[in-house]
């Protein structure tokens, strides 16, 4: 029987040959991350279920990565931060990243595979429907909530009901003003948000070696806001690579039958994609930047897991070098790796962060999700009025960032910076 | 419980997780009584303000049991705290043309709300406030003002998950964990 690739790494999960689109299976799971938010829940479910004194189900298969509400006052915030300080000590977990330490990381998504916790051919669940962003590397990866992940910690299985597989056939060459975001706005727009409902969505053929590893990582991302379970690419030699550089653990890839059957294909040429964006208030609103002329922008914003990547902020800075932003620029790294690499990365000499600071943006904050998802008050970048925003996140729902009355334009961080620099939408060919 | 009868709060598509709990209140963990209470008290607080509120100011708990939605009902975050919030209110079970997937799953494991799907379009047969019920096992919603009867679709492959009342319940069932 040929089956892809998100079936064939189900079924070895589940210990068996073969599984069939929509039967339920207990899959054996690698990973499950967690974080603050939806970390204390967990625990609280976990004990809950299996006792005060039950150890988890593999001390190194539960990471916590705290990253939503860190820099912020709000007291809550701060308990839930130290549910998990008590937790990890308890279970004396090795894969803990707390937030004031020297192991602090950011933002979950951008940091699990950094820290060589993506592994292809894996099972990961996580307490954050951007889970699906690890497929990227080849992993089966997807969110789920805390009764399930309660579930998990304690038996490291899950009651898996088999996706069918939606597969998006790349092919052509990208040119270089074309962005991961840009492929991925697109095939949101085509499928709409409930059009991968339920469904894996599987990124094949020959335009998929033109991706980056991290183009790959903000295209799966957004699976989810396809309503997808996951996305997923076939890991190739350029994933090994970056998978091998970054854990010695031991891990045995997949690839799925090409000619697999599947719900629906797609095929997309990537040198005809043009930059676009996602017009409020919902990710499947795509239009093309350079019809979006007209509108008039009061702030920009780079961040978050889709868009806060080192490669994201290369990008604005290729864009931002020697030229200045008409409006707020707020500029939020992922990770603190991230981080170092914006202050020592250089373009013609410059530092990105020189080249930030030159243009006028608002000095760069600290790792981890701000505003992306609104959150305390006091959250760095958060709308209050009616900003109307563009930025490289993922979601542009009413309120997501913040204010109900602030729409917000999903983009590339070269339409982002392009759009930064005229105070409205523009198309960034013109400044590369 | 097989029959609910309730005012019903209707919505249309789309509705997001923010919609159904807005991210500022995510600090507050569902499994301490207290904080459960007050999800509860701001569900749907991120719908826009000229809403109908869901939430009774006074009581903080909503009157209507039942809300009928259209298209990808709970897309967005993977939070619990989405039908937590709704299941803390006081709402029963929402009944939707279909939905993102995490929110029926969360609502199926944590057993909080019913997910059901309409076999055809329902938003327009009912306005907030219409007083409706809703039968769990022969899978039908009532319109009390008249009669009309709705066919819903029966749950599909989480059926045994709901019967069993919930993820915990139907791995005990099955033999996955033991009992408590
Ligand atoms: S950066 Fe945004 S989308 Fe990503 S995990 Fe944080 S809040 Fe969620």
């Amino acid at each position: 029987m040929k089956q892809t690739l998100t079936e064939k790494i189900l079924a070895r999960a589940a210990g068996r040959q073969t599984v069939t689109p929509g039967e339920n299976i207990w899959a054996r799971i690698n990973v499950l991350l967690t974080h603050d938010v939806c970390g204390p829940g967990t625990i609280g479910i976990f004990k809950r279920e299996f006792g005060e004194g039950a150890k988890v189900f593999d001390r190194e298969g539960v990471v916590i990565i705290p990253d939503h509400y860190i820099h912020t006052r709000d007291e809550k915030a701060h308990r839930n931060v130290a549910t998990l300080f008590d937790f990890a000590k308890e279970q004396d977990l090795p894969y803990f990243y707390p937030p004031w330490t020297n192991r602090y990381r950011g933002v979950c998504h951008v940091a699990l595979p950094e820290l060589g916790h993506v592994r292809p051919g894996e099972t990961i669940v996580g307490t954050d429907s951007h889970t699906c962003t690890h497929g990227a590397l080849g992993a089966f990866s997807t969110g789920i909530g805390n009764t399930d992940a309660g579930f998990v910690m304690g038996t490291g299985k899950m009651l898996v009901k088999v996706p069918e597989t939606i597969r998006i056939v790349l092919k052509g060459k990208k040119p270089d003003y074309i962005a991961g975001k840009d492929v991925i706005l697109r095939v949101i727009g085509d499928l709409g948000t409930g059009g991968a409902t339920y469904c894996a969505l599987e990124f094949a053929g020959p335009g998929c070696a033109e991706l980056s590893i991290e183009d790959r990582m903000t295209i799966c991302n957004m699976a989810v806001e396809a309503g997808a379970k996951n996305g997923i690419f076939a890991a190739d030699d350029k994933a090994l690579a970056y998978v091998r550089a970054r854990t010695k653990k031991p891990f045995e890839p997949l690839v799925g039958d090409p000619d697999a059957p599947v719900k629906a294909e797609y095929e997309y040429d990537l040198s005809e994609l043009v930059p676009c964006v996602a017009r409020p208030h919902c990710p499947d609103r795509y239009a093309p930047a350079a019809d979006c002329g007209d509108v008039k922008l009061d702030r920009a914003y780079v961040g978050s897991c889709t868009g806060g990547k080192i490669e994201d902020f290369e990008m604005a800075a290729r864009v931002l070098n020697g030229r200045k932003v008409a409006i707020d620029t707020f500029l939020v790294p992922a990770t603190v790796e991230v981080a170092e690499a914006i202050r020592t990365h250089e373009i013609d000499g410059k530092t990105w962060e020189r080249i930030f600071a030159e243009a006028g943006c608002i000095p760069v904050s600290a790792p981890g999700c701000a505003a992306c998802l609104g959150g305390p008050v006091d959250t760095f970048g958060r709308t209050h009025g009616n900003e109307v925003v563009i930025s490289t996140t993922n979601r542009n729902f009413i309120g997501r960032m913040g204010s109900k009355t602030a729409p917000i334009y999903l983009a590339s961080p070269l339409t982002v910076a392009a759009s930064a620099i005229e105070g409205r939408i523009a198309d960034p060919r013109k400044y590369l | 419980m097989s029959k609910i009868r309730s005012k019903v709060y209707v919505a249309g598509d789309n509705i997001d997780t923010d919609n159904i709990i807005p991210a500022q209140y995510l600090n507050l963990v569902p499994t301490i009584p207290e904080e459960y209470e007050k999800l509860g008290s701001y569900a749907m607080a991120g719908l826009p303000d000229d809403a109908a509120p869901f939430v009774d100011k006074a009581t903080s708990k909503t009157p209507y049991g039942i809300l009928v939605a259209g298209k990808n009902f709970g897309c967005g975050s993977s939070r619990e705290h989405a039908p937590v919030a709704l299941g803390a209110a006081g709402c029963k079970a929402v009944v939707a043309e279909y939905y993102a997937r995490i929110f029926f799953r969360n609502s199926v494991a944590t057993g909080e709300v019913y997910p059901f799907e309409t076999a055809e379009p329902l938003v327009s047969e009912f306005k907030t406030g219409d007083e409706a019920e809703l039968d769990t096992d022969a899978h039908t919603l009532t319109r009390l003002s008249d009669g009309k009867v709705f066919p819903l679709k029966d749950l599909g492959a989480v059926a045994p998950v709901v019967e069993a009342g919930g993820m915990f319940a139907y791995a005990r069932k099955v033999g996955m964990i033991s009992d408590k």
